[in-house]
């Protein structure tokens, strides 16, 4: 078993300006640490028939968010009314993240033998009338966002969707404290973010979700 | 099959202190010093327990379906319990941080105070909450390490800032480096919920100092105990 253990570093392996195959690539290198790359392929789709399809379930639920996230920056950066400076530039930023995540949760989903939910269709009301209003919005769903992975996480079957899904969180939560601090917001609603029942975030995202 | 992935995989770090461990003495106390402090040597000697004892848990070996090493609800091993005392130790040097940069009144803009002031909050309750933790897991906590910021704060507004968004990015880090190892549910969640939190600080931070707020990009990236126990040992009096 020691053996392989030789090479645990790959499992945190650094990819600059991180593509979304190398997104792909970062589970699939920690899972070829131990068996041997050109094992991994096969090898995550086989984990993921064991693990029943639950992770399958996670990465679309995760993808649906993505997509109502990206669609909205996307629209923010295009049509909101005064947005200028500071809150322009993390708007633009987010965005960028957003169709990120979007992106390499679709492929890895495919990777995985998934089915890639499709974008929903999207209605964001006045939210877009000003720099304010798009801010509260923004909050909105960046704390939604951080609270519904927190909530998938423990029920991920596979460490190495946990690892990608953690390392997207990462990214909502930091989303969420700069759009806190734009707002003049306590960065964090609690010292600990709870993590959000599926049902939850869908309540909550629902409003903004065409039929 | 993938109750041994699962493992081996969250292995990486127990590896990593396996080894340290098992070369010379000097080698070793070096380690230990660089951990600092009698409580985070106490966690060490957990998680070096932890390690040599890796196989004694039992594999749910054959029929058993996936039963992926989650599904143990109220058990805690020792490796978790080790993960949390590390978890523990740097929230203890971060909260110790801020308590000395709130003392010292060095930061004078009111908005960065705000902020300083509830990450100090944030990060007390952290230490609160893990030590906690831990003594429900039955394990002994660790105790906050000397700490040596005093430099630090001596070096003004901008100094302490940027040495507030390192710490906090390695944080953030450090909790993304372990979910992958925690094998407890619970734990997990606690985890995950705090790193979050400081994902929080170091995005806030990292604007405050004019750098990304997200470093890495899209996807954050994990670091390793030993990535963390260097980085950190600056602030730790020998």
């Amino acid at each position: 078993m020691s053996k392989t253990m030789t090479q645990p570093e790959l499992a945190a392996i650094e990819v600059k300006g991180m593509t979304r195959e190398a997104f792909i690539m970062r589970g699939a290198i920690a899972a070829g640490g131990v068996y041997g790359l050109s094992t991994v392929g096969p090898f995550v789709g086989q984990a993921m028939a064991q693990g029943g399809g639950g992770d399958l379930d996670i990465l679309n639920f995760a993808l649906t968010l993505e997509f109502l996230e990206g669609a909205f920056y996307t629209m923010a950066v295009k049509s909101t009314k005064g947005l200028t400076g500071d809150a322009k530039e993390v708007a633009t930023t987010l965005r960028d993240n957003e169709l990120e995540h979007v992106d390499a949760l679709t492929a890895t989903i495919k990777d995985l033998g998934g089915k890639p939910v499709k974008a929903p269709g999207v209605d964001f009301g006045d939210a877009f009338a000003s720099q304010d209003s798009f801010l509260e919005l923004a909050q909105t769903f960046e704390d939604l966002g951080v609270g519904a992975y927190n909530g998938a996480g423990p029920m991920i079957e596979a460490v190495e969707v946990l690892a990608a899904a953690g390392s997207i969180v990462q990214v909502e939560a930091r989303h969420a404290g700069v759009i806190r601090l734009l707002r003049g917001e306590r960065i964090a609603p609690s010292a600990f973010d709870k993590g959000l029942e599926m049902q939850e975030v869908l309540d909550a995202a629902k409003p903004f979700i065409k039929a | 099959m993938s109750k041994t992935r699962t493992r081996e995989q969250g292995d990486g770090d127990v590896a990593a202190l396996d080894q340290l461990a098992r070369e010379d003495a000097g080698s070793r106390a070096q380690f230990l010093k660089m951990v600092g402090g009698a409580g985070a040597a106490g966690a060490l000697a957990i998680f070096v327990a932890a390690c040599g004892g890796d196989d004694e848990e039992e594999e749910p070996s054959g029929g058993g379906s996936s039963d992926s090493g989650s599904s143990g609800g109220g058990k805690a091993s020792k490796g978790d319990i080790a993960i949390v005392n590390y978890a523990l130790t740097l929230e203890h040097l971060e909260s110790a941080f801020y308590q000395q940069v709130l003392e010292s009144g060095e930061i004078k803009d009111p908005k960065i105070g705000e902020v300083a002031k509830s990450i100090s909050e944030d990060e007390m309750m952290h230490v609160e909450a893990l030590t906690a933790t831990v003594e429900q897991l039955g394990g002994k906590p660790a105790k906050a390490p000397q700490t040596a910021f005093d430099d630090v704060i001596a070096g003004g507004p901008q100094m302490i800032l940027e040495t507030a968004a390192s710490v906090e990015n390695l944080g953030a880090a450090a909790y993304l480096g372990q979910a992958g190892n925690i094998k407890n549910k619970e734990i997990l969640a606690a985890a995950l919920s705090i790193h979050s939190n400081e994902g929080r600080h170091a995005a806030v931070l990292n604007e405050a100092v004019g750098k990304s707020i997200v470093p890495d990009g899209a996807f954050a990236k994990p670091a390793t105990m030993e990535e963390v126990l260097k980085a950190v040992k600056p602030f730790i009096k020998a």
